[in-house]
């Protein structure tokens, strides 16, 4: 069971306590009567909860801290990974993983932005937040899974590149563009999945594909609410409002014509139920690589390149 | 009782009013000098004591650039529209008709075709007085066809930027602008057509992490704001002040990323003998 409970999802965790009471005197007591009638209570409570979450709430799910990370899907859906590191320049930005993987008994590379789960493996990670030799250690394993003809999945899931001093140093423009210029041409497959937060040019720096896939309640766009909220309304609370305004979430960048397909998530969000999650997302990918695979190279750059320039709104 | 009296024709001033226009006299932003308007345009819009580079747009840099009488502009009527309806203190369309109402722009770069020292180019040129320069999906667009016309006529490219970032009342929309107008130079890239970045204060955001950073040559103009996080942001990330000239010109020259800085007096000379070497 979940241990963070987001302010919307109060009422529903403070019923499902209650019949977890319950259940510890159901051998003494017949209660089983009324433990059917709160479990009936609590489904429907669900289904009016999450079936009408506002945008806010959705990037508070998206940011949920038990949510699966990069390698919590890898372990789960994936066999053999074997993880790469460094970009053989400067160093490895632990901020972002990747290597090579079996996923249905075929070889892909798979490079994810990952987060930690505590205050230590978050400082590990730097909370997910790339530097510019994330970005280059990205685009060296994406040259070889074109080198070998592998498929390449992304899973974009940062709070935005790291704004810092020796980041500007070492490029963290040019590390962006680098890889938006050549992950365009590339002549694999490349499926895109946003499974968290896509912040910005941060995110998409791993994110140009043939398909965008998103995570029911991922969101991505060109700011966070609040530096949304920051820039346009000069205070930081205005974040609702803002999150609003951006059409940030799943269905609204579908309407956007900027991502091809919703992932659906366990009711609650993909912490609720991780493995449920993973084998939903595990089912899509091979679906979609399956697809992809009968492109030819030539075909699969012109379609990509053509699919992102005809986004105009 | 008052102890004197004004006569209305004292008060009255003589002769006619003095007509100074309003912006005839430039004060430089970094030494405060004061420099009149012709002194400034005969300067290139550079200080005349410090050199300091004055923020100018395409009206200004097309004469600079382009040979007299070649440039003609493509897509000059192209107008956002409002994908998100976006609103927050203001309406994004209210404020899209304010700045094309204060600048006589459309948006914030204008694209065509014209000649450097005879040579046929495409240019794209970014004003940051509108909306600071954002890159909604006109920019996009508008710079992404005009990489497809380098393309498709074997014409050079060069683009100057000044640009705050991607603009945020398009949402993913302006984001995705970054892939598209990086999409079509990798595909100018493929083809052997030079393409030549020319930066000026400010470039910032998602301009520079895209377009911006990806010249056959990079170009920046002296002391220019260069950079992917803005200043202010990343002093409050790391809680610490920022060192002395951190991403201007000199330190992004410094640390790799731009290949000359050059004085916009000598922009055209130096543009056109690359080009030289960069096409038969």
């Amino acid at each position: 069971m979940a241990k963070t409970v987001l302010d919307f999802e109060k009422p529903v965790f403070d019923l499902e306590q209650k019949i977890q009471e319950m259940r510890k005197y159901e051998g003494n007591v017949d209660i089983s009567g009324e433990i059917n009638r709160l479990e009936k209570k609590v489904h429907q409570l669900r289904e009016s909860v999450y079936s009408n979450l506002t945008r806010w709430q959705r990037v508070q799910l998206a940011r949920h801290p038990e949510r699966p990370y990069t390698l919590d899907y890898i372990e789960r859906i994936m066999d053999d990974f074997v993880e790469l590191h460094g970009d053989r320049k400067y160093g490895d930005d632990k901020a972002i993983v990747g290597g090579f993987a079996i996923l249905d008994g075929k070889s892909v590379m798979v490079i994810g932005q990952q987060k930690g789960r505590d205050t230590k493996s978050n400082v590990y990670r730097n909370f997910g937040m790339m530097n510019p030799e994330g970005y280059r250690k990205a685009l060296r394993m994406m040259k070889l899974a074109e080198k070998f003809k592998r498929p390449i999945i992304t899973m974009l899931d940062t709070p935005g590149a790291f704004p810092g001093i020796e980041a500007e140093e070492r490029g963290q423009a040019e590390a962006i563009a680098r890889n938006l210029f050549e992950m365009s041409k590339l002549k694999v497959p490349v499926v895109v999945v946003i499974i968290g937060e896509g912040a910005s040019g941060g995110a998409l720096g791993i994110g140009v594909g043939d398909r965008i896939l998103m995570m029911e309640n991922a969101w991505y766009s060109v700011i966070s609410p609040e530096s949304c909220s920051s820039i346009l309304w000069r205070s930081w609370d205005y974040k609702e409002q803002a999150a609003e305004a951006l059409r940030l979430t799943a269905p609204d960048l579908v309407e956007q014509k900027i991502v091809d397909r919703i992932i659906k998530e366990p009711l609650g969000g993909a912490h609720r139920n991780p493995q449920e999650a993973a084998m939903i997302l595990k089912d899509v990918l091979i679906e979609e690589l399956k697809l992809l695979s009968k492109l030819k190279p030539e075909k699969l750059v012109e379609r990509r390149i053509n699919k992102f320039v005809q986004m105009n709104g | 009782m008052a102890w004197f009296k004004r006569s209305k024709e004292n008060i009255e001033t003589s002769g006619v009013k003095k007509d100074i226009p309003g912006g005839l006299w430039s004060k430089c932003d970094k030494c405060g000098e004061i420099i009149h308007h012709k002194q400034l345009v005969s300067n290139y819009y550079t200080c005349i004591k410090c050199n300091y580079h004055f923020r100018i747009g395409s009206d200004e840099y097309i004469p600079i650039l382009i040979d007299k009488g070649t440039f003609r502009e493509t897509d000059a009527k192209m107008k956002s529209g409002d994908p998100l309806k976006f609103v927050d203190s203001k309406k994004y369309t209210d404020r899209v008709n304010g700045a094309i109402k204060k600048t006589g722009l459309n948006d914030a770069v204008r694209t065509g075709f014209g000649k450097v020292d005879g040579i046929s180019i495409v240019f794209a040129c970014m004003d940051f007085k509108f909306i600071g320069g954002s890159m909604g999906t006109v920019v996009g667009e508008k710079i992404a066809r005009a990489a497809e016309r380098a393309l498709k006529n074997k014409r050079p490219l060069i683009i100057i930027s000044s640009s705050g970032g991607a603009r945020m009342m398009e949402g993913a929309l302006s984001l995705m602008q970054l892939a598209k107008t990086s999409a079509r130079l990798a595909q100018l890239d493929e083809a052997g057509i030079p393409y030549i970045s020319i930066l000026t204060d400010p470039t910032t955001g998602g301009v520079t992490a895209s377009y911006a950073m990806l010249g056959d040559v990079n170009i920046a103009e002296p002391g220019a704001l260069i950079g992917f996080a803005g200043p202010r942001v990343i002093k409050q990330t790391i809680g610490k002040d920022l060192p002395e000239g951190f991403q201007r010109s000199e330190f992004l020259l410094e640390h790799g990323f731009i290949d000359v800085i050059v004085h916009r007096k000598e922009m055209k000379q130096t543009v056109a003998t690359l080009l030289k070497h960069m096409t038969d």
